[in-house]
């Protein structure tokens, strides 16, 4: 398996950084509030909380699928909210998402499927061919490069949907809830591909309500209630002994 | 299927396009005709006026602003004109002794659009019994013609909307089939140029089968009414020929309206479709 995620050339600093961010959609709903938030390059975060605590409104603000209607946010010193329209789609090639209901294209192989993804930024067909082979042995799925997403189980899936998110060697991995829909044994599995991935190099971060994942892990928690961080666990604590800020 | 129900209605609208673009060029057709028939003023001299008042008239007629030429035509010789004209009942004319058909200046006008002011000169001039015009008649060609071409226009741009609005749907459909390929797309940084691609080129592609069959059913259409009212009515139109715009003269405009507004029509309601998906 040498397939190399991303060079690091430059480790270290902050990559992303909301400040003071609020979103208020247009019914008056208040989704996130006073976010204060700073990722490192390389870190894996877990972003947890229930359902309506603002995990989602986070992500759709970092995949500037929405703008906030307070704050700044940061990608590399870049301030994301001010990217125009046309130039949205190049600040998401440095960024790789992972679906929690895996999004594969289901009359596409599996090869077709991370393939898809090279071609959407016009990869050569050369390029293609090298690159997702090795992506596809990364997530070992390399005997299964021709089956189409319903025959494969749901690990297998998410699996695809790993080597799609990766194979344009993204700066950050985005995952919302990607072991949501899987058993714990395949769970692991998945976990232990972004586990790999970030040791690579690569940033992650991951939005889950899995709190038995999260404290397998030990990483950093950010955790939401309401739209607020209330906790912000640094790498290696435990969610049970809070830290608030 | 819905394809073909686009293309349908992209040929509906065409087709009904063609028949008022036809109704609108046929009437401006005649319009024309009639503004150059009718472009001569009639001056009737009184019976008195003598051979060199006559020449000075003429002198006069020519310097006025807005008057090409002149042309005199002696009692005499209106007298056999009419004989001319009453063809097999010109006999009755025979019997007349005194000619009273008046001298006549016949005076050129450079456009219809000064016939007016041309008009109200001629009437100033001693010797002038009468002056005669067809005001009327022009006038209300072109009344008429500006009327066809409002309503034309208006129904033009209706269908216009109409079949922009049948293809956005048609694309609609295809979009909301594909909506997740397209978010994700999306999600992957593919450009809204790419996401927009494939159905553009179908839109095109609608537009451009709807126009060409368009195209051929008005042609052939069209040639088919011409030939049939010609043949029909050949004694009537024999004098009228000139009037109705032949298929071969709009054959070329036609193509090139045709496929622009097909074409437009599918890129149109392609962008509007699409504009809603474009958004994550």
């Amino acid at each position: 398996m040498c397939y190399i995620i991303k060079l690091q050339i430059v480790r270290g600093g902050t990559v992303i950084d909301f400040n003071s961010v609020s979103k208020i959609y247009k019914n008056e709903f208040t989704a996130v509030k006073n976010i204060n938030l700073k990722i490192d390059d390389g870190e894996f975060v877990f972003i947890v909380g229930k359902s309506g605590a603002g995990k989602s409104t986070l992500i759709k603000l970092l995949l500037r699928e929405i703008i906030p209607s307070e704050g700044i946010i940061t990608y590399n010193e870049q301030d994301i909210t001010k990217i125009r329209k046309r130039n949205v789609a190049q600040y998401r090639r440095k960024i790789g998402f992972v679906f929690q209901d895996y999004r594969l294209l289901p009359k596409m192989t599996v090869y077709e499927n991370v393939a898809f993804a090279m071609e959407m930024i016009c990869s050569n067909s050369k390029t293609v061919r090298r690159e997702v082979p090795l992506v596809l042995s990364m997530v070992g799925l390399s005997d299964k490069a021709k089956y189409y997403p319903d025959e494969l189980s749901g690990g297998e899936q998410q699996r695809v949907a790993i080597a799609r998110a990766v194979i344009n060697k993204p700066e950050t991995i985005i995952a919302d809830e990607p072991t949501g829909n899987l058993d714990p044994d395949t769970s692991k599995e998945i976990m232990k591909i972004l586990t790999e991935i970030n040791k690579r190099g690569t940033t992650v971060i991951m939005a889950t309500h899995d709190m038995n994942i999260v404290q397998a892990y030990q990483k950093r928690i950010v955790e939401l209630k309401r739209g607020v961080i209330i906790r912000d666990i640094k790498t290696g604590g435990c969610i049970d002994e809070p830290k608030e800020i | 299927m819905m394809g073909l129900a686009s293309i349908g209605s992209v040929t509906a609208v065409l087709i009904i396009l063609g028949f008022v673009l036809i109704i609108v060029l046929n009437v401006n057709n005649v319009a024309l005709i009639a503004k150059e028939t009718f472009d001569e003023i009639a001056v009737y001299l009184y019976d008195d006026v003598d051979e060199k008042q006559i020449e000075e008239l003429g002198k006069s007629f020519k310097d006025i602003d807005g008057v090409m030429g002149v042309a005199f035509q002696t009692k005499e010789y209106a007298l056999e004109k009419l004989k001319e004209d009453w063809g097999e009942n010109a006999y009755l004319l025979e019997g007349i002794r005194d000619n009273s058909l008046p001298n006549t200046y016949i005076v050129q006008l450079k456009d219809v659009e000064n016939s007016e002011h041309v008009e109200n000169q001629l009437r100033t001039f001693e010797g002038v019994e009468k002056v005669q015009y067809h005001k009327d008649a022009v006038n209300s060609l072109i009344r008429i013609a500006d009327f066809v071409k409002k309503i034309g226009t208006g129904v033009i741009l209706l269908l216009l909307l109409i079949s922009i609005f049948i293809i956005s749907n048609t694309i609609k459909i295809t979009v909301l089939n594909r909506q997740k390929e397209i978010e994700l797309m999306q999600y992957i940084g593919a450009t809204n140029g790419y996401v927009r691609g494939p159905f553009m080129v179908e839109g095109i592609m609608l537009g451009f089968f709807g126009s060409v069959i368009a195209i051929l059913l008005i042609t052939l259409g069209y040639r088919y009414i011409t030939n049939y009212l010609a043949i029909r009515f050949v004694a009537v139109l024999s004098g009228m020929s000139g009037y109705i715009v032949g298929v071969e003269m709009i054959l070329n405009d036609l193509i090139i309206i045709f496929l622009t507004i097909g074409i437009g029509i599918g890129i149109l309601g392609s962008l509007i479709s699409l504009k809603k998906f474009l958004s994550v």
